[in-house]
């Protein structure tokens, strides 16, 4: 009885242990990702850092152009993903015939196991050069071709999302719009998207995190310019592509420490759609 | 009597399914036209003989071999490390935790889950560069780093679903084992991990399809152009994301970029393969749980 006592006890342990350790990761990488901006956030210069221009060269480093390739890129996304994936998510649910609502939901949920490289290789022997015959400007490389392709990888998060969101809504609210003679865009936009809202918020919310976090879509169709884009034919680089693209030949140099202050950002910036999405569920209550 | 308004969004929604099928479909098609022509033992062994190569007895020089090698021991070997840690985390969460817990703990793996994959990449040259300075010379970004990353970043799925598949189980199948006098754990070995096994499993193979495909956290930690097969976790290595990744910035001549479309097919036909296991797996369960 004690033999087994202590059994129960090392199990529980164990699992304890484990969740510690995997539980403590995320607060671990804030921490370190804090330790090591330090050198440029105590510095006093972190007003400098995000609105100045990056040019190692001549000791200028600011992450103004990232964060701006970052909102231009991810922004332009997200304006083309919410409405097709809201829309998606509605046709799916309550307009599409059955089978190609199935067809539909399978394709969507099988763009999920498509490689973010595969998407960008192919755009970049596919699109590119259609936006440059298209538009006759650049190389292709652009912010708005990044921001198309970037739109279809998010669009299986917000799809799927939104589409559970809908689902929420109870079908007795549904039957009853129906029996009452309301027709199908009348229940929708009437019964079922009221009572999803937050459903369809999280879809957003989650799929703009899903497009400021991708690194390979811009880093292979955005050109990476550092310069500040005019327009959205030029070339653009996201904070993600800008870590990538170190080079780490010098551990100790100020560039190499600036690409913290962009990690920081990054993770901040997940975090607090985190914390977003948890007082939108709260709201529920 | 339809409003034109109504007519203008049925017609916006037909549009957007229209316009999802015809992304995806072309794109797999442009894939398949470019890269099935280029698929051949060649593309994968190069100039050497493929059972030697197989055997590692002759290296291979101008395939994917190396990255296909690569890319499973990195897999493989973050899974190992993830396995362990998440599923007896996940089985923590659900089975044992109070509500306060498992709600700060499930705040910090939704961050986990959100935090972008570059950032873990970063942490994971940090830390290896860390181990460099103040451990041994011999430690650089690796096999060994880059696998313990990718375990970091598919651990939130793991914990997630193991979690999910066990709050599944019916409540009486639970209190069955309970009321025949089985203790907590007995009733987790015996009763709970046995019904959740395909959900727990589809979880897996969902980490070990989004371990393969990533190319953030690799390109960050160890993985190279050209490394040959590692010969140890302190080796650098090669990887076929990040060979597609460097074929489209640094291709020289046709032959060249034909091995990048090659690439990208056998890439994307593991991670669909691993993607139709996974659900697979995953409607089993539903089906097994709702046959109870």
């Amino acid at each position: 009885m004690i033999a087994k006592h202590n059994k129960e006890r090392a199990a529980k342990g164990a699992l304890s242990l484990a969740l510690l350790i995997a539980g403590s990761i995320s607060a671990f990488i804030f921490f370190f990702l804090l330790y090591f901006s330090l050198p440029i956030l105590s510095s006093g210069l972190i007003g400098e850092f995000l609105t100045r221009g990056w040019d190692p060269d001549r000791g200028v480093l600011g992450i103004l152009p990232m964060i701006v390739g970052t909102v231009y890129i991810a922004g332009l996304a997200v304006i083309w993903v919410t409405p097709i994936g809201i829309g998606l998510a509605a046709f799916i649910q309550l307009f599409a015939p059955k089978p190609l609502g199935r067809i539909l939901r399978w394709t969507v949920e099988f763009m999920t196991g498509i490689p973010t490289v595969v998407y960008g290789f192919a755009a970049l022997f596919f699109l590119v050069p259609a936006m440059r015959r298209i538009f006759n400007y650049g190389t292709g490389l652009s912010v708005l071709t990044a921001s198309v392709m970037l739109a279809l990888l998010v669009l299986p998060t917000v799809t799927l999302i939104a589409q559970d969101g809908l689902a929420t809504v109870p079908s007795n609210q549904v039957l009853a719009a129906f029996s009452l003679g309301a027709s199908r865009m009348e229940t929708f936009l009437h019964v079922v998207l009221p009572g999803a809202w937050r459903g369809l918020i999280s879809a957003v919310v989650l799929g703009v995190g899903r497009a400021v976090g991708d690194t390979l879509i811009a880093l292979m169709l955005a050109g990476n310019a550092v310069a500040l884009p005019d327009s959205l034919l030029d070339s653009a680089r996201t904070l993600t592509a800008h870590i990538a693209l170190v080079s780490a030949a010098d551990y100790e140099s100020l560039s190499f420490k600036a690409i913290f202050v962009c990690g920081l950002v990054l993770f901040i910036f997940a975090g607090s759609n985190i914390v977003f999405l948890r007082l939108v569920e709260k709201l529920k209550k | 009597m339809k409003l034109l308004s109504h007519r203008v969004l049925l017609a916006f929604f037909w549009l957007t399914g229209f316009l999802t099928l015809a992304s995806v479909g072309s794109l797999l098609i442009f894939l398949f036209v470019k890269g099935v022509p280029s698929l051949s033992l060649q593309l994968i062994f190069g100039g050497a003989d493929p059972f030697r190569a197989l055997l590692l007895r002759e290296r291979v020089f101008d395939g994917l071999f190396p990255a296909i090698v690569g890319t499973t021991a990195v897999v493989v070997l973050s899974v190992s490390w993830a396995i362990p840690v998440g599923i007896a985390a996940g089985i923590y969460l659900a089975e044992f935790s109070g509500q306060n817990l498992k709600k700060i703990f499930n705040f910090s793996f939704d961050i986990l889950a959100a935090t972008p994959s570059i950032v873990i990449g970063l942490f994971g040259l940090t830390v290896a560069i860390f181990l460099h300075q103040h451990f041994s010379d011999r430690i650089y970004p690796c096999l060994l780093t880059s696998s313990v990353a990718l375990a970091v970043l598919v651990l939130p799925y793991i914990v997630r679903t193991t979690q999910l598949s066990i709050d599944a189980v019916p409540h009486s199948m639970r209190a069955a084992g309970l009321s025949l006098g089985a203790s907590k754990l007995q009733n987790l070995y015996h009763v709970l991990l046995p019904s959740s096994l395909s959900g727990i499993l589809s979880g897996v193979i969902l980490a070990l399809g989004r371990a393969a495909e990533d190319t953030a956290v690799i390109m960050l930690t160890g993985v190279v152009a050209t490394a040959g097969i590692p010969g140890s976790l302190l080796a650098k290595y090669e990887a076929l994301p990040f060979y597609i990744y460097y074929i489209s910035s640094q291709y020289t001549d046709q032959k060249e970029l034909m091995t990048g479309f090659g690439a990208a097919l056998i890439l994307l036909t593991i991670c669909a393969s691993l993607f139709v296991a996974a659900h697979l797996l995953k409607n089993l369960l539903v089906h097994r749980l709702r046959k109870k």
